[in-house]
């Protein structure tokens, strides 16, 4: 199963990548700088503008594969993942994100750290993401609008970011912040939303080991439409609450603003943790749309139940003993 | 009297084949499955816009009449009006299938929990009324004073409906509204051009 899996995965990756044109673009980088950590990480600093997607080396494996999420269940493909996007910074329908987001200048970036932490400042992207931590870490993806996906996601555990950063006994929550500009993104001249889109964990879920920060998927840097450089990943909330292209990391006190709750608070609460017993005013969220799912004899996606937690209820439930998940929706 | 007729027959052609065109085009796309990753949404959508399209067309008549002077424009209207209530049961049609794939315990939880639908269902329900009765015998039944005055409803219709489409897009997108105002246009511009006609009318039959 792993070993056909990863057979197909290495198809699409040189689909996308020609591994020749990857081994001639290390070539190149090595006569240019010579440095080994460059080399080790040479797409990176050589794909300025990700329009050809490249292959990260040396994925650590975790348990989190797509075996652990059953037999059955397949990825969601790369063409879907990367074309069927949020992210209304370029434009609010789904094809908007892959079509405008060549514009997003992903290197350098600098991400500011703020709040109560003991380290705050300006990092370098690279500088809080280890490249030689990198995890690959297969997880359900579930969209408030009822659709989900399986997506290979690349990153590392943000608690240990988080740790790097070591907030200060005072810092309850961890606000983000996307970037808001509309040389960039188009989509900033619509006030569909106030920019910069906000959003944020407490402290405990954003130290959860499955919280992660992602700079990849399919083995690959991140797409810009799929919030290249760097983005948040939490499985067991709706998909808005996975920020995407950081560029500020607050401690706070306070529960955070978010942005979605800003604009529709009777929709869309703090917590937003998937929950198919807790309904939403446009969308049931009893069920889902796997896209790329088993079809009926309609030829379309089959409805499946959606899993309280999105499935991840072993790994979360603790964070929210005695809270009425109701009400904290 | 006969180019009349021929220009009258040229109009239906050209109104058939752009009532024509979407449909087609969403049955090759369906084919070649070239509407995304979630072409159950895709449908859904491409069939409420253009029965909302038509709608909006169809109101566009009587303002057109008054401005042109084109009498003739009003043979139209209830083609262009059927040609919307094509499109919303092909849109309510998809969403029954293939979007809830005949779930009616989530069809009728939808129709009672999502404002939304309730909306578009409201105005589904007088687009089906209307059209049953646009027919020259159901006018003859009713009577020409009745019958004007139920097809006033499709006004109610199209508020429900821009109503249902500002619902569905989530934060403020500024398309439902750019469709809202022209609506409003619409219905606006109907009682000011009347009223001027009118008004002229008054002015001439004084004159005589
Ligand atoms: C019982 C009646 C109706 C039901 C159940 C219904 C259902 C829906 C649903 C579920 C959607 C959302 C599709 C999605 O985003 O996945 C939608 C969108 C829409 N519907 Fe309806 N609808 C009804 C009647 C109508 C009518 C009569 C019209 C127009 C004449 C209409 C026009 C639209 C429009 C314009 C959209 C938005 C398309 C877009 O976002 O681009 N609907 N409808």
């Amino acid at each position: 199963m792993l070993i056909r899996n990863m057979h197909t995965y290495d198809i699409k990756s040189s689909e996308i990548t020609p591994k020749s044109a990857y081994f001639s673009r290390r070539r190149l980088l090595k006569s240019l700088a010579g440095g080994s950590a460059v080399v080790a990480f040479g797409p990176y600093a050589l794909n300025n503008n990700t329009s050809a997607a490249t292959k990260i080396p040396n994925l650590k494996r975790t348990k989190w594969t797509l075996k652990s999420l059953g037999e059955s269940v397949k990825l969601t493909s790369y063409d879907d993942i990367t074309s069927y996007n949020n992210f209304y910074e370029f434009g609010t329908s789904k094809g908007d994100p892959k079509r405008n987001a060549r514009l997003l200048k992903t290197r350098p970036w600098t991400i500011i750290v703020d709040g109560h932490t003991e380290n705050p400042g300006r990092y370098a992207f690279e500088d809080l993401v280890k490249f030689d931590q990198l995890e690959e870490r297969v997880y359900r993806f579930r969209c408030v609008e009822a659709w989900s996906m399986v997506v290979p996601w690349v990153g590392i555990p943000l608690a240990n970011i988080i740790r790097k950063l070591g907030p200060t006994s005072n810092a309850k929550y961890i606000a983000f912040e996307t970037l808001a500009d509309s040389k960039q993104m188009p989509g900033i001249r619509s006030r569909v939303l106030n920019w910069p889109y906000v959003e944020g964990l407490r402290l405990d879920e954003a130290m959860n080991p499955l919280t992660l920060m992602a700079i990849g998927l399919y083995g690959e840097i991140l797409p810009n439409q799929n919030g290249a450089p760097i983005r948040l990943v939490v499985p067991w909330k709706y998909g808005f609450k996975s920020i995407k292209s950081i560029v500020r990391i607050t401690f706070s006190e306070e529960q955070p603003p978010t942005s979605w709750n800003l604009s529709a608070p009777r929709e869309y609460g703090f917590y937003s943790n998937v929950n198919p017993e807790v309904d939403h005013p446009r969308w049931s969220q009893a069920k889902e749309r796997l896209l790329g799912g088993p079809t009926n004899m309609l030829g379309f996606v089959t409805k499946q139940p959606t899993l309280m937690f999105n499935g991840y209820t072993e790994e979360v439930e603790g964070l929210y003993q005695g809270m009425d998940l109701n009400r904290h929706f | 009297m006969a180019t009349n007729q021929q220009f009258y027959w040229a109009v239906k052609f050209l109104i058939w084949l752009l009532a024509a065109l979407p449909i087609a085009w969403l049955s090759w796309s369906i084919l070649q499955k070239t509407l995304g990753p979630n072409p159950a949404e895709a449908i859904d959508r491409f069939l409420g816009y253009w029965a909302l399209v038509f709608l909006w067309i169809t109101l566009a008549v009587t303002p057109l009449r008054l401005i042109t002077g084109l009498g003739q424009l009003i043979r139209f209207r209830r083609l262009l009006g059927l040609f919307s209530f094509f499109y919303a049961v092909l849109h309510l049609f998809s969403y029954l299938t293939i979007n809830q794939f005949f779930d009616w315990v989530a069809i009728w939880e939808d129709l009672l929990k999502r404002n939304y639908i309730m909306f578009g269902f409201f105005g589904f329900i007088i687009l089906t009324i209307l059209a049953a009765t646009s027919t020259t015998t159901m006018i003859k039944r009713l009577g020409a004073g009745n019958w004007n005055r139920l097809h006033k409803s499709i006004y109610i219709s199209a508020i429900l409906i821009t109503i249902h489409f500002i619902m569905i897009r989530k934060g403020f997108q500024l398309e439902p509204f750019v469709y809202a105002a022209v609506l409003l246009l619409l219905l606006t511009s109907r009682f000011k051009l009347k009223h001027r006609r009118s008004r002229k009318r008054k002015f001439l039959s004084l004159k005589k």
